[in-house]
């Protein structure tokens, strides 16, 4: 139902606004995201830097920081995730509402960073859920996170409501609940949720 | 503030079989340490503490070192006698041959642990502690009832290195997870296999990949013959 550009504009000089429901409801959508007061690390300085007024997220309409996982719609995932903090992560993303949505910030969040090879340190969260953003750097700086909440804007712009590819919570199969690694007597079990996690790849 | 001998004598005159050892450091900083015995270390370290000239009121730091089992081999030389065949005689000569023997030095835990002096500004002394074995005597006096400082320290090294402080107040694990069985930080310890996805590999990172490369390789390859 996309309506065609050229005439929009051209009914838009004539002071007629046309626009498509998906429009309308994405517009309402992605101007109004509102992220978890969560931080894990350093990154969650920039993080802070971020909404204060030198850069200001609340020029995207993501200033509403809520200290519950209940009122929130995005997550930044700022900074190491360790094993042992891991299962409370995927804890407050279960009880986050739909549609949600997932930053991972920095090398850490990832893919464990420079602490990759420790034994306490998980080797990315999207592991265990689906990242809809990957932010590289250590830690990025705030432009580098307006920029991404910039592409998750367009990338929630560009949901259809229906059919493949629509918002989670349009969607009644979408798995609701992630299942929370259990602390194992060596590492975390399972090591990754098969379901959102394939080893990616490696062209060499 | 006194030398190291002279505290070690204060310690045996106030302690009597104290059994303090002085443990050289020859690193060129040379802070040298006392290596206290077990079984009279809370009385060592309340004398250190409350000591008129001494006065070691601030414990700064509480860390392990793990020795593992040592392979040590040594060039002996012995005397043995052998029997030659000389013009048709049996004769036995004695002959020194040089022999390579190996001994395995018991390995075992040590934590270190730093004073200094607030009310009289001086510092550090450098106190140990060794454990008899890595396995099942690793008991150890806790000095938390003397420092407070060092109870979260204590803690550290009982989850990271599994020296057990008999008398701590609250002995549990402080990083890892209760259920956790390993000690991280021990010489031997082998971190859990998560390598599967490695993209830029080296030295024991790449052994450990390759493990996982060979299998998916083969995945690869099966999914690829059932695609066809």
């Amino acid at each position: 139902m996309a309506v065609d550009e050229g005439l929009k504009i051209e009914l838009g000089k004539q002071g007629v606004f046309v626009t498509t429901l998906q429009e309308l409801y994405n517009w309402g959508r992605r101007s109004s995201v509102w992220p978890m007061n969560f931080g894990l690390a350093c990154c969650a300085i920039e993080m802070i830097a971020t909404t204060m007024a030198r850069y200001d997220l609340a020029r995207f309409g993501a200033e509403v920081f809520r200290p519950s996982p209940r009122q929130a719609d995005m997550m930044i995932i700022s900074g190491t995730v360790t094993k042992k903090m891991a299962p409370q992560v995927v804890r407050l993303y279960n009880q986050m509402a739909e549609p949600r949505y997932v930053i991972a910030m920095g090398a850490c969040a990832i893919s464990g960073g420079p602490f990759k090879q420790g034994y306490n340190v998980l080797k990315g969260i999207d592991r265990y859920i689906p990242v809809d953003i990957h932010i590289p750097g250590c830690p990025p700086r705030p432009e580098a996170l307006l920029e991404a909440f910039m592409a998750l804007q367009k990338k929630i712009d560009a949901q259809p409501l229906t059919g493949e590819g629509r918002p989670r919570h349009l969607d009644a199969d979408a798995p609701g609940e992630f299942p929370v690694p259990a602390q194992g007597e060596h590492d975390l079990e399972p090591a990754a949720n098969k379901n959102v996690w394939t080893v990616p790849v490696v062209i060499r | 503030m006194k030398t190291l001998e002279e505290i070690q004598a204060a310690i045996e005159a106030a302690v009597p079989g104290a059994g303090v050892e002085i443990v050289p450091n020859p690193a060129p900083s040379g802070e040298h340490s006392l290596r206290l015995k077990p079984e009279t270390a809370v009385e060592v370290a309340t004398f250190l503490r409350d000591d008129g000239e001494l006065a070691l009121d601030y414990l700064s730091n509480v860390t392990g070192v793990d020795w593992p089992d040592k392979e040590i081999a040594e060039k002996v030389k012995v005397t043995r006698a052998v029997t030659k065949t000389v013009d048709g005689v049996e004769q036995t000569a004695e002959e020194t041959v040089e022999e390579t023997r190996k001994r395995v030095e018991p390995g075992f835990l040590e934590v270190v642990y730093h004073l200094f002096s607030m009310a009289r500004s001086h510092g550090p002394v450098v106190l140990r502690m060794r454990t008899g074995n890595r396995s099942d005597r690793v008991d150890l006096p806790s000095l938390t009832p003397v420092w407070r400082s060092a109870e979260f320290q204590e803690r550290e090294i009982f989850d990271l290195y599994g020296v057990v402080f008999k008398g701590h107040p609250d002995l549990r694990r402080i990083l890892m997870w209760d259920g956790f069985k390993d000690h991280p930080m021990r010489r031997d310890y082998v971190a859990p296999d998560d390598f599967e996805y490695e993209p830029t590999p080296h030295d024991e990172v790449l052994a450990r990949a390759q493990a996982h490369r060979a299998a998916q390789q083969a995945a690869a390859a099966a999914q690829e013959g059932t695609g066809q």
